[in-house]
């Protein structure tokens, strides 16, 4: 057998074009469901264990997918904002405990979740390296996030400014990088948190400039009465929150009316989770109140629904495959049957012609087998963030 | 080394039949087949070989009736008794001159390929003046460098019959002498039996033996 095989790898080899074809035909066509599968499995294993983590997410009525998504996993997909006075709901139900988030910006193209510290609990984020949150225009970055930007607690990250042609918008807030999480194999990897207060500044509804009751140059001041300063637009506003300008910055406003993106509630027991979705049932009722597990369940029986549809694909594609390598093999038969008449001639027999075309055969699916599982093991190796770039991004 | 008796072979379509009443080829004698195209100079080849099987009569080598022997026996006996050469080499493109060389080797569980025999091909190589070109693959050989190849492969198995089907059928008239003059040379250093059909009517003489099969029909030599 051994000596088929030397003589099938000579031929196979010699027909370099043809194996090359026939190889990836085959690699190919086992790839895929096995592909298709691991990511499935991914998809649920990555999804659902956040999405069952989660209790209850509250935001504003609209599609259910995208809050959820953008709550649990960040994702592009913004809902509509809601205000602080959801989280405040919440807190006064003492139902639950309101985790309120807010992730409309970004930073080097990571996104910024405005959050607050109970949301690290909630998560059971460790701080590896530097400290938590302290004070507004901090950040701690997830472990992925600074790997990727090579961050660590003294750097500083600017947020993202919204769009570039939007001239009249806000400023980029410089952070001050505090700490690095601990990997955590979830969508907070890859976020820059931050108190929500410091991503209203990165919004503009918050901010720090000069005192205008010191102004000494005249072109800053617009109207001066009594102890009341209009400044003109060309007062500097600081962008970097430093321990110098920190008490310059203010709010303007009731905070309470602030937007967020998300509250997520965390109840005391199951029984004031049901009260406090009961609470969202009423008609008039702006906001909704959502189990993310339900909703991620959803969204992956649509999934399998549609991996079923790409199973039967895949199948036939195989089936035409598989025929089309059988007829490759017929017609190279016919191309050496002067070959084969030669050694028949010589007196090898019709077992060993099965065996040299048996050890081809092994061959090219021997070739194809290394080289899916070598693609296996990286789709395996970067299934999350195919996952995330897939089904959440 | 060769005796036929009595031989009678119809192909089963068509009209052509063979049939040989008496053959006697002796050990190591040098015979030239020659005849027109069609008289079935090929096929007494194939039936000495147990290629084709006789529909009567008898052909022995070396004493062994081949018609008695069951498939698998044939087919051992002819890869260790009997070398072929043929006009178009037949060698494998893919193969370089020594895996084209000890390619029997591989293809069948009754020859042992081991080192003595490549040392055995090599030397081979050498004696046809092909030493220096055994890694070449058989598509880099001109024609006669083919032919020596096809001639190295059917002698390595030390087989005491060479069938020779036009064998200098597509050489130019120089490598023809010069084939024909290495084939015989390792006909006689290996004690060889040699049965060659030829078209070649100028070389005819340098064989110790003709069989004109001129006469289709029935022969009586």
């Amino acid at each position: 057998m051994l000596d088929s095989f030397y003589i099938a790898w000579k031929y196979i080899s010699y027909n370099r074009i043809k194996t090359a074809v026939l190889v990836a035909c085959v690699t190919l066509i086992s790839f895929l469901p096995f592909a298709l599968q691991l990511l499935l499995n991914g998809s649920e294993r990555q999804l659902m264990s956040r999405a069952v983590s989660t209790p209850l997410v509250i935001g504003a009525k609209g599609s259910a997918l995208d809050l959820v998504m953008n709550t649990l996993y960040f994702g592009d997909e913004r809902p509509e904002v809601i205000s602080m006075q959801a989280a405040n709901r919440i807190w006064d139900s003492e139902l639950a405990l309101p985790i309120p988030t807010y992730t409309r910006f970004k930073a080097r193209g990571y996104p910024i979740v405005g959050t607050t510290l109970d949301y690290f609990d909630f998560r059971g984020l460790n701080v590896e390296s530097g400290r938590n949150l302290a004070v507004i225009g901090e950040c701690v970055v997830g472990a992925r996030a600074a790997e990727d930007l090579k961050l660590k607690p003294g750097n500083s990250l600017v947020s993202s400014p919204e769009s570039l042609f939007d001239l009249a918008g806000v400023y980029p807030l410089k952070m001050k990088v505090v700490g690095i999480l601990e990997k955590a194999h979830t969508s907070d990897d890859l976020a820059i948190f931050v108190d929500l207060k410091t991503a209203w500044v990165i919004q503009g509804l918050g901010h720090g400039h000069q005192d205008v009751t010191q102004l000494k140059d005249p072109t800053l001041v617009l109207k001066r009465s009594g102890t009341n300063v209009a400044a003109t637009a060309k007062l500097y506003h600081y962008t970097e929150i430093s321990e110098k300008n920190i008490d310059s910055f203010h709010f303007h406003g009731n905070t309470d009316i602030y937007p967020i993106s998300a509250v997520i509630a965390v109840p005391a027991d199951e029984k004031s989770g049901t009260i406090l979705q009961g609470r969202y049932l009423g008609k008039n009722e702006t906001q909704q109140i959502l189990r993310p597990a339900e909703v991620i369940d959803g969204l992956l029986q649509n999934i399998f629904r549609i991996k079923n549809v790409l199973d039967a694909v895949v199948s036939v594609v195989a089936l035409a495959t598989v025929m089309a390598i059988v007829l490759v093999f017929a017609l190279s038969l016919r191309l050496r049957q002067r070959e084969i008449k030669t050694i028949f001639k010589i007196g090898c027999s019709r077992l060993t012609i099965a065996k040299l075309l048996a050890a081809e055969i092994l061959i090219i699916v021997a070739a194809s087998g290394v080289l899916c599982g070598i693609m296996l093991t990286v789709v395996n190796r970067f299934t999350n963030d195919l996952v995330r770039m897939l089904f959440i991004a | 080394m060769i005796q036929i008796n009595d031989l009678e072979f119809h192909y089963p379509t068509g009209n052509f039949s063979l049939a040989i009443e008496a053959l006697r080829i002796e050990k190591n004698e040098k015979t030239a087949v020659i005849g027109p195209s069609g008289t079935g100079k090929t096929t007494l080849l194939n039936l000495i070989a147990g290629i084709a099987s006789l529909d009567r009569g008898v052909i022995a080598i070396g004493g062994i009736d081949v018609g008695r022997l069951n498939d698998r026996e044939r087919r051992r006996f002819r890869i260790t008794t009997i070398g072929f050469v043929f006009q178009d080499f037949e060698l494998l493109d893919y193969l370089n001159v020594l895996d084209n060389i000890v390619h029997p080797y591989r293809i069948s569980d009754a020859l042992n390929l081991d080192a003595s025999v490549r040392a055995r091909a090599a030397d081979l190589a050498d004696a046809m003046g092909i030493g220096d070109k055994l890694k070449r693959r058989a598509t880099d050989l001109s024609q006669g460098e083919k032919q020596r190849t096809a001639i190295c492969r059917a002698l390595l198995p030390q087989p005491r019959l060479i069938l020779a089907d036009e064998a200098t059928g597509n050489l130019d008239p120089e490598n023809k002498t010069k084939i024909l003059d290495l084939l015989f040379a390792a006909v006689e250093e290996h004690d060889t039996t040699l049965l060659a059909v030829t078209h070649d009517h100028e070389l005819l003489e340098r064989f110790d033996r003709i069989i004109d099969f001129k006469d289709f029909g029935n022969f009586r030599f």
